[in-house]
């Protein structure tokens, strides 16, 4: 279980995470909604530790994440494996390289530097790749893939930390619907097939709903809703959103595409 | 359209804004005078009080010329086969000095660039968050170059003796400097998100550099890596000056021995030499580059 106790993250006198207070059980499926800004990637951020919180505390079982240095502030990042809008890839290394990069933390440096990966990481990395059908991209430089291509490899980089806990901030928002749902779907059996807990940042509440077993809302830093995908209504909604409200939770058009909502909230 | 079809404004609303206008670039262009003016006081100002002559440049121009033409060899066509090789006697002991030089420009750059390569890593402001270590490495690396490499050179030929290895020890830390700079602002101009996508998997930061930053520096390194290499064939040239190495010596020793001749032909060795590096590394260069561009 996570737990986060007061986190509280400044940038200059701004509070981006301001006092958060959350549990998370192993195994649960979380949506992080809220409008750009709100401070949803920054919370994520910082139970990877790549930003440091100015206070409150991170706990996983019985590891204070937010005391972690060295050594063991890598294995902490090993074990909760992130995800990006951009992907993050190096897009100049085939797309095995990329996916083996997720094995570096249970590799020497000496042998990983000279790249001389053994016969078991390179199944795992492949079989990784293949589950998410990248299997016959391997040999390719990232950068020549597709946005929804370069996430699954993003995706297989991170199952292969054989993680605990995978941390995605909005990981379809530069993505078409069709790749939108592969990436989606591509997390729902990560968390289900491995039970592995997901924490997602999302724009879109339709996704949210249809994908989290629970929601936390957040607005200018602060948790202002966590419960269940149908308790979250109107008006919360229009408090996560502003006046915008109106068009996240028009319940009457179910059908439309959903990039052309998410655009709305880029 | 004939002009006269263009829309006139009213005489007194046009006259107003004329005069702004005239006003705002009047004020501009006076203190672009005032500007050249101070440039042209401070050049003279400061070519006074440093002592240097315009006239004694234009007063001695003779003599300059004359030195010029005192050095080059008198060939007869009818006998040029023997007046050539007159004027390079000494071509197999040259050649053998320029060999050395370039020796000693190659393997100072190689020796150098591997400690710019290390230390570009650590002087880098996107990679290195502790500022004692950043501040370290830039300021070694500002003191490797800012000592010119011929004082470098003195002072280890005094340590090491007469030979290549002062000069070679000289190149390499000035190269050192010169190229460390020079890498870690090819660093901090990366993407960064391959950096954050490695740190986030728990990567350590020897294999985020190898992983994240190498890909994305390698050819910009080669390319700083061979236009250095050029400079210091000029630069191993007049090691030879302190006495480390190289045809320098040789060239320093006919200046001064009033070997006229001798001068322009290892003149002559050198800048062939340094003109067939240069299009030699440039062709690299773009080859290197090029590659790139292509992916």
């Amino acid at each position: 279980m996570l737990v986060i106790e007061g986190l509280t993250r400044r940038f200059g006198t701004k509070a981006a995470v301001d006092d958060v207070s959350l549990e998370i059980p192993a195994g649960s499926f979380v949506g992080v909604i809220g409008r750009s800004g709100a401070g949803k990637s920054t919370l994520l951020r910082l139970i990877n530790r790549l930003n440091d919180p100015t206070a409150g505390r991170i706990r996983f079982g019985d590891r204070d994440v937010t005391a972690l240095g060295g050594a063991a502030l890598r294995a902490w990042r090993a074990d909760c494996a992130m995800i990006f809008q951009q992907f993050n890839l190096v897009g100049r290394l085939d797309v095995l390289t990329n996916v083996l990069l997720g094995r570096l933390n249970k590799v020497s440096t000496g042998t990983s530097v000279l790249r001389l990966w053994s016969a078991d990481d390179r199944a795992i990395a492949l079989s990784a790749l293949d589950s998410f059908d990248m299997g016959s991209f391997a040999h390719q430089r990232a950068e020549s893939l597709s946005g929804g291509q370069q996430q699954r490899v993003a995706i297989a980089r991170a199952l292969v930390q054989e993680p605990k806990i995978l941390l995605a901030d909005e990981p379809i928002a530069s993505l078409d619907p069709r790749n939108t749902k592969l990436v989606m779907d591509a997390l729902q059996r990560i968390n289900k097939e491995f039970g592995i807990t997901v924490l997602c940042n999302l724009h879109s509440l339709d996704l949210a709903r249809a994908y989290c077993d629970r929601l936390v809302g957040m607005a200018a830093g602060k948790v202002v809703f966590d419960g269940r995908g149908f308790d979250l209504t109107d008006d919360v909604a229009r408090r996560l959103y502003g006046l915008e409200a109106g068009d996240v939770v028009d319940e009457t058009v179910p059908t439309a595409p959903v990039a052309a909502r998410e655009k709305a909230f880029a | 359209m004939r002009a006269d079809t263009l829309p006139r404004l009213d005489p007194t609303v046009r006259d107003r804004l004329e005069r702004g206008y005239l006003y705002a670039t009047a004020a501009r262009r006076r203190r672009m005078l005032v500007g050249f003016g101070l440039l042209v006081v401070s050049i003279l100002l400061a070519g006074w009080i440093a002592e240097v002559q315009p006239a004694k440049f234009f007063a001695n121009f003779g003599s300059f010329t004359k030195y010029i033409h005192d050095i080059l060899p008198v060939l007869h066509l009818d006998a040029a086969d023997t007046g050539i090789a007159e004027w390079y006697w000494g071509w197999k002991r040259w050649l053998r000095l320029l060999g050395e030089t370039l020796l000693i420009a190659y393997v100072g750059t190689l020796v150098g660039a591997l400690g710019a390569f290390l230390l570009s890593f650590l002087a880098a402001g996107n990679l290195v968050r502790s500022p004692g270590l950043r501040f370290a490495a830039r300021r070694f690396l500002e003191f490797c170059r800012t000592v010119p490499e011929i004082v470098f050179a003195l002072i280890f030929v005094v340590a090491f003796g007469l030979g290549p290895v002062p000069g070679v020890l000289a190149i390499a830390i000035h190269t050192m400097g010169a190229l460390g700079k020079l890498f870690s602002e090819v660093v901090e101009n990366i993407d960064m998100k391959p950096v954050e996508g490695l740190v986030s998997t728990g990567a350590g930061f020897v294999e985020t550099v190898r992983f994240a930053v190498l890909p994305q520096v390698m050819t910009n390194y080669a390319s700083y890596m061979l236009l250095r290499f050029e400079v210091n064939v000029r630069g191993a040239a007049i090691m030879g000056y302190v006495g480390a190495g190289g045809i320098g010596q040789d060239l320093l020793e006919a200046i001064r021995k009033f070997y006229y001749t001798d001068v322009s032909a290892i003149l002559l060795m050198i800048i062939i030499t340094v003109v067939a590096i240069d299009m030699l590394t440039e062709t690299l260069r773009h080859r290197v580059l090029g590659a790139e561009g292509a992916r």
